[in-house]
């Protein structure tokens, strides 16, 4: 039944599905991105008690949570990798660790730009926010452990081992505005309840997300194939697709 | 439309320089990151271009040196 998957598991297929899957990404990401935004900053009504400083809100949220998103795909990744020794797998995780480091730099960089002017500090020692700074150096210790390794083989294990232990932090930084009083607010989308924002104020919201996720997807999926062009460059099929792009770069 | 004007509109209320601040960095981070993606294709394919060409040569040297 599970067959199909199989050739899958060979570089050369992936490759080649990622790069059919990737334009559909970039589809869903790009328009999304341009109506959530307009809609974000001009059109959604200003907070009652924050005005306008709210709409940080529109790239603050989608980055935290697809921070957590790209870290969570990496550490299923990771597992899959380390217990069925999926080499492609462990490369999801080198490729996804700087995707998921740019976003947790920009949920922090918003959140204190936020924070300034809403609590009058560019940052406190609070609970989110300090475990999302740890996130981003389990982000970047992620990418420096992958880097060290000349053996790829090697270095993806390492560095899969370490995604493992660093999702000791995910349930951590989610449930921090509820174990500890913080200065930072719960959640206001991600509970059982109905969603406590106003209508207008949610769909541009919900859009963002939309496009930061599937740019999420483009972008693990460039970075992927990156990942097997370096890995298996020495392979025929590797030297016939840039024998292939030379010969069309030479056309044109 | 939350603004009147377009001055109104840059102006955010008051928050100007932490909103522009916010959405600035933000598709600063994203276009680093594009950019930095892009280039690293570019630069394997280039390393494989070099790789097939210093074959070509070695190859084209050593059929030279058969006629010798």
């Amino acid at each position: 039944m599970w067959k199909w998957l199989h050739p899958y598991a060979k570089a050369e297929k992936s490759y080649a599905l990622s790069g059919k899957l990737m334009p559909w990404f970039l589809v869903i990401a790009v328009p999304t991105f341009f109506v959530g935004i307009i809609w974000g900053l001009a059109f959604a009504p200003a907070d009652y008690q924050q005005g306008d400083s709210f709409r940080i809100i529109y790239i603050h949220v989608p980055a935290a949570m697809m921070a957590m998103g790209a870290y969570s795909t990496m550490a299923i990744a990771a597992f899959i990798g380390l217990v069925w020794q999926i080499r492609l797998a462990e490369m999801t995780v080198a490729a996804t660790a700087p995707i998921g480091a740019v976003y947790t730099f920009i949920a922090l960089f918003t959140g204190a730009a936020w924070g300034k002017p809403m609590w009058g500090a560019w940052w406190v020692w609070d609970a989110r926010l300090t475990s999302e700074l740890i996130l981003l150096f389990v982000y970047l210790g992620i990418i420096a452990l992958y880097n060290a390794f000349s053996d790829k083989i090697l270095a993806g294990r390492a560095a899969s081992i370490l995604t493992l232990v660093g999702v000791i932090n995910l349930p951590i930084i989610h449930f921090s505005v509820v174990w500890w009083n913080t200065l930072h607010q719960g959640a206001t989308i991600t509970k059982f309840d109905q969603p406590s924002m106003a209508t207008e104020m949610l769909i541009p919201l919900l859009i963002m997300i939309v496009s930061f996720a599937s740019f999420l997807g483009f972008m693990i999926l460039y970075r992927f194939r990156n990942e097997i062009l370096q890995r298996e460059s020495h392979r025929p099929w590797v030297i016939a697709l840039v024998k292939q792009s030379l010969k069309n770069n030479k056309r044109g | 439309m939350a603004f009147t004007s377009l001055s109104d509109f840059i102006a955010m209320g008051g928050y100007s320089f932490y909103v522009w601040l916010s959405y600035g960095v933000s598709l600063l981070s994203i276009i680093l990151l594009i950019t930095n993606s892009v280039f690293k294709r570019k630069k394997i394919f280039h390393q494989v271009e070099q790789r097939i060409q210093r074959e070509q040569r070695i190859k084209a040297a050593e059929n030279r040196e058969d006629i010798l």
